[in-house]
């Protein structure tokens, strides 16, 4: 068995979150809802090296697949994230996290005087500017949102 | 041209054919009286103080023969029990054919144009945007230059708050002119406004100067705004910036003769009144100029065929 698969034991079933940058594990455990409360199980390896000898994050959460949001949300905080969707200790799928060209009541907008951070009955919304490193447009105030976004995650 | 049931939400909605177009058809109704839109109701829904946009709004609807119904305070109304901007709006739309709307939040009229098929004029969204107030800048100064393509442009004071700056200056880029952004180095244009201006295609040149002496024997046109207070912590800097950006006739003698002084009102004390009766002041003229361009815009948007 190699260091690395010591660093962090494969799993059977579920998700593999690779290639987060650094530092951000802890803030895709948060998008995924993972806390006290939760039955899941999970790993987390945070500052190992990769291929290309820059640092990265890995999460791996067993027997749970993840729903578009939560990946819209990890590609807004982690644009280089890879999903390996694992099963039976295989990778059966791949994907990078890709934001598509909107993206809805997946984050809300940074500035406070928006009609969408009103009572009003708006979902927040967000032209994708750029993808990496991630920039967004608010569809109604235009604000433009870009560097470390997981505060305004919802 | 008819723009039948469209939004005016922003500036950046129109092409530089339909702006020109839009100029063109300001020219044509001035100082008109038709009454083309009898029997049409604007309302005119202000949740914010105002007084030259709404009442040219007003003026400029009676001019073509329609009528204007008005809410202007929210204590009086249901928006103090609570009422959504959505659901005021819908409400709204059962008594007027196109609404008017002024609110302290950004994006209010893009929000609201989704909730009614009538259509929603911006008039002022927080500090976003103020589409009327643009188009009327740029019919003075089409007016009175004859041209806006390759004009020389200054314009002077809060770049980076300031909402008639922004909504200006896309526009202008768009025309091709050299423009010139003076201001105190705290109150420069933001990097993503500066980056839109500069984009491809443009073929004027923009420059950042922190005087008007520097410039001002360059300029076609001064167009001069606001320096707010409340953008210092210190009122003594505040007094020394709001000093440094006072327009009066010791620097105007240094311009060119036919330079025109716009301001988009209301004034503190950035420009002296000495000015006013120069040759050199269109600021009232460019104020009255907004109900030419409100016309054309209702009747475009309400006219028929």
């Amino acid at each position: 068995m190699s260091r690395k698969e010591l660093r962090v034991r494969k799993i059977k079933n579920g998700t593999v979150i690779d290639h987060i940058s650094p530092g951000y594990a802890l803030k895709v455990i948060k998008i995924l809802e993972i806390d006290e409360k939760s039955n899941d199980i999970v790993s987390i390896a945070m500052n190992v090296p990769s291929s290309d000898g820059e640092k990265k994050d890995i999460v791996k959460v067993e027997d749970r697949e993840l729903e578009s949001n939560e990946v819209d949300k990890i590609a807004l905080i982690a644009p280089n994230a890879t999903i390996n969707i694992i099963e039976d200790y295989e990778v059966k799928e791949k994907y990078d996290v890709e934001l598509p060209r909107k993206v809805k009541d997946v984050i809300k907008c940074s500035n406070n005087n928006c009609i969408s951070n009103t009572r009003e009955p708006v979902a927040y919304q967000f032209e994708i500017k750029q993808k990496s490193p991630v920039r967004l447009k608010c569809i109604y105030c235009k604000n433009i949102m870009e560097g470390d976004l997981s505060d305004y995650l919802l | 041209m008819k723009f039948n049931d469209r939004d005016i939400v922003s500036i950046n909605d129109f092409s530089k054919k339909e702006i020109k177009e839009i100029l063109e058809s300001a020219e044509d109704v001035e100082g008109e009286k038709k009454d083309i839109l009898e029997g049409k109701v604007l309302a005119n829904l202000f949740f914010e103080p105002s007084t030259r946009t709404r009442l040219s709004f007003e003026t400029a609807m009676k001019q073509l023969g329609g009528k204007v119904i008005s809410l202007s305070s929210t204590q009086a109304s249901s928006i103090s029990k609570g009422e959504s901007l959505a659901d005021t709006v819908r409400v709204i739309e059962g008594y007027s054919d196109s609404i008017v709307l002024r609110h302290p939040k950004e994006g209010a009229a893009k929000m609201a144009s989704k909730f009614t098929d009538n259509p929603i004029i911006n008039a002022g969204d927080g500090s976003n945007e103020h589409p009327t107030q643009t188009l009327t800048d740029l019919y003075t100064i089409w007016k009175e230059k004859k041209e806006i393509t390759g004009l020389n442009i200054g314009v002077v004071g809060d770049l980076k708050y300031g909402r008639t700056v922004h909504s200006l200056l896309l526009p202008l880029a768009d025309f091709d002119v050299n423009i010139y952004l003076i201001s105190p180095l705290q109150l420069r244009i933001r990097k993503e406004s500066m980056e839109q201006l500069k984009g491809e295609e443009k073929n004027g040149f923009v420059e950042e100067k922190t005087s008007v002496e520097e410039v001002i024997e360059e300029l076609d046109v001064l167009y001069v705004t606001r320096i707010q207070k409340e953008r210092f912590a210190e009122s003594q800097e505040y007094e020394k910036v709001a000093g440094s950006y006072k327009i009066d006739m010791d620097l105007l003698k240094k311009a060119k003769d036919d330079i025109i002084l716009m301001h988009p009102l209301p004034r503190v004390d950035e420009i002296s009144p000495e000015v006013d009766n120069s040759s050199y002041a269109r600021y009232f003229e460019q104020s009255a100029n907004g109900v030419a361009i409100r016309k054309a815009l209702l009747e475009l948007i309400l006219g028929e065929e």
